[in-house]
């Protein structure tokens, strides 16, 4: 059963429809004790028939703790969004999902999604220029609530 | 952020299914943003001071090492 209504598929279809570069979803799971592992894949597989970019992976937490560490996730359920840079090739955006995207997550991973895809991210030029100088490791937690 | 730059890692932490995390970084209220394991940012604020906060441990750590 579809999460999202025709009118929201339609929305996301147009929105997505700008994305020049394709974006794949990294969905970190595992098979026991993650209540909302099976959520978070229902929201996911809501959006690749809404775009021919954007692709889903299934890595399992506990069985490929290479590739979970490779991503920096050690739980579940988590999203790693992967875009491609200029040359085509994949280009790992560092952005996260901890917890199924619900709600006004789903919006966040929707902008994400949209962001890698090649929008612009809407930083101001001074903005830009205060990160670019950025030469050590940041790490930033956003913690919010379902609403 | 993390997206401008490939130092920066960005996590959205759903903090009511990952209780253990909202107590470790005493989440209240929401949306609290916490950089490098210590500064907290409560609360959205305007790009610019988002940026100003997020990156305050950067430019004091900066500072410091050109005294």
């Amino acid at each position: 059963m579809a999460l999202l209504t025709p009118g929201d598929q339609q929305k996301l279809r147009e929105a997505f429809a700008e994305m020049a570069r394709p974006v794949r979803l990294l969905f970190f799971t595992r098979t026991l004790d993650c209540e909302t592992c099976v959520t978070t894949r229902q929201i996911l597989d809501e959006l690749p028939p809404l775009s021919d970019k954007i692709s889903i992976d299934e890595i399992n937490v506990v069985l490929d703790g290479e590739k979970s560490q490779q991503y920096r996730i050690d739980r579940a359920p988590a999203i790693a969004i992967v875009g491609q840079d200029d040359a085509g090739l994949e280009r790992d955006s560092r952005i996260r999902f901890l917890g199924a995207p619900a709600g006004y997550e789903f919006i966040s991973l929707v902008q994400a999604v949209l962001l890698v895809g090649g929008r612009q991210s809407g930083l101001t030029d001074e903005s830009r220029a205060r990160l670019a100088a950025v030469d050590k490791p940041i790490v930033m937690q956003v913690f919010t609530t379902p609403t | 952020m993390a997206f401008a730059n490939p130092n920066i890692t960005a996590y959205a932490v759903e903090a009511t299914e990952f209780p253990d995390l909202a107590r470790r970084y005493q989440i209240t209220g929401v949306p609290k943003t916490i950089v490098n394991e210590e500064i907290e940012i409560l609360g959205a604020l305007p790009q610019d001071a988002f940026v100003e906060q997020a990156l305050i441990q950067f430019t004091n750590n900066n500072s410091q090492l050109t005294k």
